[in-house]
């Protein structure tokens, strides 16, 4: 009998040979529920079933806002999910210095991700003392306005190529009832377009003295008086959509009842889902046509530290999975985000998405506000915004006077 | 005589008291343990995790001058105000009309209170749907005929509190009417009886005679629909997440966003800290009015 058992384990062994250790079950938390997404982290559940592992689907439902907040407090609660699925942000930061977070410094230096990851700013955003923690997935960027062609050409103007010139199209479309510029009025929407704006119409340079050096003099000086402008300008703009989630929003635009959408790159399969085209019919202009240069941040996985051996065995095995040629390809196609390796090629890529490669290979790259500032200073920032956007009353100096003063006392 | 009465009194119902010493340590160390840690850590700078940074009274020099806060304070007030009054009053004159022997009055009373079986959040969603212009209340009395009919309190800042309110005097006045019926209930027939021979008419007796026999009940309602006023939150969160910009922001909602998506939770233990201030406030003088009042006379 013993002699059986031993014949079956080698056997066991044998056609496992090759895998590190016994397959084990991986608990994987993420928010990608829509359409687009849960496609897309089904091509990584399957390509990571493939090494023989198990993948147990922790989908949170709900955006960032719902997620983050459970997924912290399952780690810090002593309950830690096997990988998870979270935005690059200093959120992580604190979770990291406290030691709950395993770091994958080894499978990269085995890997060689260096060399292949890129813009190298994804791995920095990963980077604490030294060590890598977390896996970059995918690149997203937020800095694009969105326009639907035909809303222009019907009405007898040419299609915006930057932002003034969208601005200076804006009251023929009030005129013919139609909503310039459509934004959901969540609160994260409304902060991404001030961000945006602050990097498209103010330059890289100044959202570096502004969130990076935490300048306050500078941030309530002439330079940001602009941006300031700018956000009054797209408040009147925005004046009548009244709705709630960014794809409600773009749904206003696909519509033909309003004219464009300053959303991240995410919004661009709303667009075509809605049967257009880019290029043709709608148009997308990277950093508001001004400065075009984006933020390439994006999507991560980071891995709780655990004690199990098996579970550190799929923890490798996914974040390698992850990085993979193969999967960033299907992935990214299946997400319409931007791969995070040099060497893939784009199967099919829209011209939104060939602009946005451009500008990453070129290096036009501004950091994100969220591995910038704390969490805390975001949400303050976020208050302020949102108060400005939703009250007419508001002037923006009052506005950039209350804004520096978060800035001076920023962390 | 008081010697030999006090082993007494310590030992009277003992097993009584040994049931309660479970509940009594919950209570103890749950509520007054975690009170007393939220409020001693609302004096560090504790981010995402607790820290023991002491940093004195900054977090509620930040919390006081921050707008937010302020406007979160004011609404849940002018929330608070309306709610106490219109929900005593809609419960009142419910339960007073159901009182008047109806026919089906188990039926009513079921219609009335089931809203009270739905959590907030559904509460919520139903409502949003309800006032939402674009296929709700407005739309359908537009397409009626009624063109230019417009009611949308949900998207001006100016009314979004009173949307609100809408939707919690839904859901609670069933159950304040309930309590107030119980309390009609237990008013003797003769006092009816004696009122009629006098000549008073129906509303001075409910006024008059009734309401002040019901006061028990009323403050048994008071305590329940304050209770349910401080912890509004997911009401705000299905209705309209805040907005539109911070118009109908609450105190609760304050304390979740600094905590767990600003991750500041020291600003968080400081607003909680200040909600816990306010209920101590209006309980204490209420607890001794009404206990302490009695033991004197």
């Amino acid at each position: 009998m013993k002699t059986f058992k031993a014949a079956a384990l080698s056997a066991l062994m044998a056609t496992t040979a090759g895998q590190p250790m016994v397959a084990a079950d991986l608990e994987v938390t993420h928010w990608w529920t829509s359409g687009a997404e849960a496609a897309a982290i089904r091509v990584i559940a399957d390509a990571f079933k493939e090494s023989g592992n198990g993948w147990t689907d922790g989908a949170i439902a709900g955006a960032g806002g719902v997620a983050r907040p459970l997924i912290t407090s399952r780690i810090t609660g002593g309950d830690p999910m096997g990988a998870t699925q979270f935005t690059h942000s200093s959120a992580m930061r604190e979770l990291i210095e406290a030691g709950f977070m395993r770091d994958v410094t080894e499978i990269a230096e085995a890997q060689g991700w260096k060399a292949q990851i890129f813009p190298q700013s994804l791995l920095d955003s990963c980077t604490f003392e030294g060590k890598l923690y977390c896996v970059p997935s995918n690149i997203h960027s937020q800095q694009w306005l969105w326009l639907n062609n035909a809303v222009f050409e019907d009405n007898g103007l040419a299609v915006p190529q930057n932002w003034d010139e969208f601005v200076a199209a804006a009251p023929t479309l009030r005129e013919k009832g139609i909503i310039p510029l459509a934004q959901g009025q969540q609160a994260w929407q409304i902060q991404l377009m001030f961000n945006v704006l602050m990097v498209s119409i103010g330059g890289p340079e100044l959202f570096d003295k502004v969130y990076g050096e935490l300048d306050a003099d500078y941030a309530a000086g002439a330079d940001v008086a602009k941006v300031f402008k700018a956000a009054a300008e797209a408040r009147d703009l925005m004046d009548g959509s009244n709705v709630q989630a960014w794809n409600e929003a773009a749904l206003l635009v696909t519509d033909g009842r309003a004219g464009g959408q300053i959303m991240g790159d995410w919004v661009q399969g709303e667009f075509m889902q809605a049967g257009l085209k880019a290029g043709e019919d709608f148009s997308c202009l990277p950093g508001l046509g001004v400065h075009e240069y984006i933020t390439a941040a994006g999507d991560a996985f980071y891995f709780p530290k655990v004690d199990d051996p098996e579970i550190i065995a799929a923890q490798d095995e996914l974040a390698s999975v992850i990085v993979a040629p193969k999967t960033q390809v299907a992935f990214t196609a299946a997400k319409g985000a931007l791969p995070v390796r040099r060497d893939v090629e784009l199967s099919d890529p829209t011209p939104c998405m060939e602009k946005g490669m451009e500008i990453l290979k070129d290096g036009r790259i501004v950091e994100s506000i969220n591995t910038m500032v704390s969490p805390d200073t975001v949400g303050r920032v976020t208050d302020l915004v949102v108060e400005f956007f939703a009250d007419p009353d508001f002037t923006p100096e009052q506005a950039q006077e209350e804004f520096a003063e978060i800035i001076a006392t920023a962390d | 005589m008081s010697q030999s009465g006090k082993p007494t009194a310590l030992f009277k119902n003992l097993s009584a008291k040994i049931a309660a010493i479970p509940m009594v340590l919950t209570a103890l160390m749950v509520f007054v343990g975690c009170s007393v840690w939220t409020i001693i850590y609302s004096f560090t700078n504790s981010r995402l995790l607790p820290s023991a940074e002491w940093v004195g009274l900054d977090q509620y020099e930040r919390l006081w001058g921050t707008r937010r806060w302020l406007i979160s304070i004011e609404n849940l007030a002018i929330y608070g105000i309306l709610m106490l009054i219109l929900a005593l009053v809609i419960g009142f004159l419910l339960a007073a009309l159901i009182d008047q022997k109806i026919r089906f009055e188990d039926g009513f009373r079921t219609i009335f209170l089931y809203p009270y079986a739905l959590s907030f959040i559904v509460t919520g969603l139903v409502w949003q749907w309800l006032l939402n212009p674009e296929f709700g209340i407005q739309n359908a009395v537009r397409n009626l005929g009624f063109e230019t009919f417009s009611f949308d309190p949900l998207y001006n800042p100016d009314t979004v509190l009173y949307g609100v309110l809408i939707a919690g005097l839904w859901h609670t006045s069933g159950l304040v009417m309930c309590l107030m019926l119980a309390g009609l209930r237990g008013i003797d027939e003769d006092v009816w009886k004696a009122t009629k021979i006098d000549g008073i008419p129906a509303w001075k007796t409910y006024i008059v005679v009734v309401i002040p026999m019901m006061r028990p009940v009323f403050i048994t309602t008071l305590v329940l629909v304050t209770s349910g006023i401080i912890k509004l939150y997911d009401l705000v969160i299905a209705q309209t997440g805040g907005g539109p910009g911070l118009a109908s922001e609450v105190p609760a909602k304050f304390v979740f966003d600094m905590m767990f998506v600003s991750q500041n939770l020291a600003q968080g233990f400081a607003a909680s800290t200040m909600m816990l201030v306010a209920v101590i406030f209006v309980i204490i003088p209420w607890a001794y009015l009404e206990f302490g009042g009695k033991k004197h006379g």
